[in-house]
């Protein structure tokens, strides 16, 4: 058995984590960057994501592309909206304290993760994916003196998770140019480097903060809509992403988005790899402590170019 | 009556109508009041590092279980004695708070409060890797015959209430003194404004270490006691939920008040208790509760009356 294609089929499983990872990331830094708060509800943000993706599906029927489809809009776009409201009702109330809001939002998880529990069940589910063709993975060998391709018996991935892989890029770079080259991007960005400055300057800070924190509960959603017919959607699923998201955050750089794309690339391919080879409890602890000692050593992050 | 006294008359008089409850209550209610008692010693050493000295910890459950393993491991693999195997317990709480003190003290804020969740969630994942000897998830019993201290069988209700109480104003009494002791003066003086405190000469690093090793002890005692008084340890005491449970009872009870720790316990106990009988989402109301208290009373049940009525209370 050579190593070779292996390496390759678990690069590919990784891209598929880091893909996802780098979205929902990208939504706790956009959040932590332009409001200064830690919104611990996140990964519920996502579990919302694929839940309701599995309603939509259930809903639409048909192709299940027409569901997928469908999910791919509804889920973000609900998920957005409870966000806004959590917002509007809870953090804006206790005018986005740091530590209150991390207590609130500590509530807010125990809240959506029940109601979910009492709504959906305790059953994991499934949603049909598009389309998903079965692609076996090409390996090249030196025969008779020449570069042969061949295909290594058993190793395959599908054409969804290769579609997973080029969606992110692409709504990154949407997330990148709403926030270089609109208004609404240039009034967060505005927001995010002085609020009182912002404030005086008639912007709505108040609106913005919202808006950011539907678009980053959004970009979670999205995130879990995308991974859902690789995993199943269940209450409990938030937890994983919600401690990725942090590791990844931290090490990228609290609040910069191309630190936490970077710090994404890194863990998504390396999360696969080291759970070959140590037992994914050890990597869990390893990944934690890291995060602890960064903190702790390294407050800007390893890549990070501005204190929180 | 001078305010010294007040204090004196009102927690002795709670510690007394507790002693006496025990003679009247039902026996469900009874080994209720038994569990709060401890885990409200768990809410009180919470309380000295949260609400004294204004550091926010998600990290908690790692003293609790500190303690619990430190007692239940010694007893269970090494045959120690209930008394030995406490003061284990004690020492064990004493080194991973002073260890996780002075890493996480480098920090502060919302920093902070990251650092001793991925300190706590890391102990949490090294309990389960360590199952052959933890058992993981699924936790171990502490047999009755493991359970005698000093000849008395801590599994018979009767004791194993005292015991609780006993824990209970030992770690009341050393919270009270501590409030009213010039360390503790200045550890409220950190939590108003650290800032001006160092100005003043005061080494700031050194009392808020202090406070995570008194806080971080009194939690593993009362985690070392709940495993030895229900004769269980298990790995979910390490988990996320029981570092957010004292943060909810101290926020319930009031953060900062001597008695709000054992009031938001008992409140929330009951509440749990109740709604866990109509519906499995329990945790829907721990949910609710933080963010109702976060909105609207800040200051807690003991707080709100310390700003209304008895402007006394330590």
């Amino acid at each position: 058995m050579e190593l070779g294609p292996y390496l390759l089929l678990a690069t590919l499983e990784g891209a598929v984590t880091a893909a996802v990872l780098a979205l929902t990331a990208v939504g706790l830094s956009l959040v932590f960057g332009v409001m200064r708060v830690v919104n611990i509800a996140h990964g519920e943000f996502f579990m919302l994501g694929a839940v309701i993706a599995w309603y939509v599906a259930q809903m639409m029927g048909g192709h299940p592309a027409i569901g997928f489809g469908a999910a791919l809009i509804i889920a973000p776009l609900l998920v957005g909206i409870i966000a806004v409201a959590v917002d509007m009702t809870i953090l804006k109330r206790i005018d986005y304290d740091p530590e209150r809001t991390i207590v609130a939002t500590i509530g807010v998880l125990y809240i959506i993760q029940q109601l979910t529990l009492m709504g959906y069940g305790p059953e994991a589910r499934p949603v049909a994916p598009p389309f998903n063709t079965r692609l076996a993975i090409p390996w090249w060998e030196f025969k008779d003196g020449s570069l042969q391709m061949y295909w290594p018996w058993g190793l395959s991935t599908t054409s969804y998770k290769l579609a997973v892989i080029c969606a992110a890029p692409v709504v990154l770079l949407g997330v990148w140019l709403m926030m270089a080259r609109t208004k609404i991007g240039l009034l967060m960005r505005a927001t995010q480097q002085d609020r009182d400055m912002a404030l005086a300057f008639g912007i709505p800070v108040e609106r913005v903060y919202a808006l950011v924190f539907g678009i980053g509960a959004g970009l979670a959603a999205l995130a879990a809509v995308l991974i859902v017919p690789i995993q199943q959607a269940h209450y409990l699923m938030g937890a994983d992403p919600l401690l990725l998201s942090f590791i990844v955050v931290i090490i990228g750089g609290l609040g910069s988005l191309p630190g936490t794309v970077v710090a994404a690339i890194l863990i998504g391919l390396s999360d696969g790899i080291i759970s070959v080879f140590f037992s994914p409890t050890l990597a869990k602890i390893l990944a934690t402590l890291l995060v602890g000692l960064v903190l702790v050593f390294r407050p800007n992050g390893l890549f990070g170019t501005r204190g929180s | 009556m001078s305010a010294r006294r007040k204090i004196a008359v009102l927690h002795i008089g709670l510690l007394v109508l507790l002693f006496a409850l025990q003679f009247v209550l039902p026996a469900y209610h009874h080994g209720n009041l038994a569990r709060i008692m401890v885990l409200a010693s768990y809410a009180v050493g919470y309380n000295i590092l949260f609400g004294y000295t204004g550091l926010l910890s998600l990290g908690h459950a790692l003293f609790f279980a500190a303690g619990m393993y430190g007692m239940a491991l010694t007893v269970n693999h090494l045959g120690w004695t209930p008394a030995p195997a406490l003061i284990a317990g004690l020492v064990a709480g004493l080194v991973v708070s002073a260890a996780l003190g002075v890493l996480a003290l480098r920090t502060a804020g919302v920093a902070f409060m990251i650092v001793t969740l991925m300190f706590a969630q890391a102990g949490y994942l090294t309990i389960l890797y360590f199952g052959e000897w933890t058992r993981g998830d699924e936790g171990f019993v502490i047999q009755q015959a493991q359970r005698m201290l000093w000849g008395i069988d801590l599994s018979d209700p009767g004791n194993r209430y005292f015991a609780a109480l006993t824990l209970f104003a030992v770690s009341l009494m050393v919270c009270l003194v501590l409030v009213r002791h010039p360390f503790g003066r200045t550890l409220v003086a950190i939590r108003e404004n650290e800032e001006r405190v160092r100005m003043l000469g005061y080494d700031t690093f050194a009392h808020k270490l202090g406070a995570v090793v008194i806080s971080g002890t009194i939690s593993a005692a009362a985690g070392a006691f709940y495993g030895l008084l229900f004769g269980y340890a298990g790995a979910s005491f390490a988990s996320v939920q029981y570092s957010i449970f004292p943060l909810l009872w101290v926020l319930l009870g009031g953060a900062g008040t001597v008695l709000g720790p054992f009031i938001g316990t008992l409140f929330m106990f009951y509440l749990i208790d109740l709604s866990s009988g109509v519906t499995t989402a329990y945790m829907l109301i721990a949910g609710v509760v933080l963010v109702l208290l976060t909105l609207f009373a800040p200051q807690g049940l003991v707080g709100e009356l310390r700003r209304r009525v008895w402007r006394w209370l330590p």
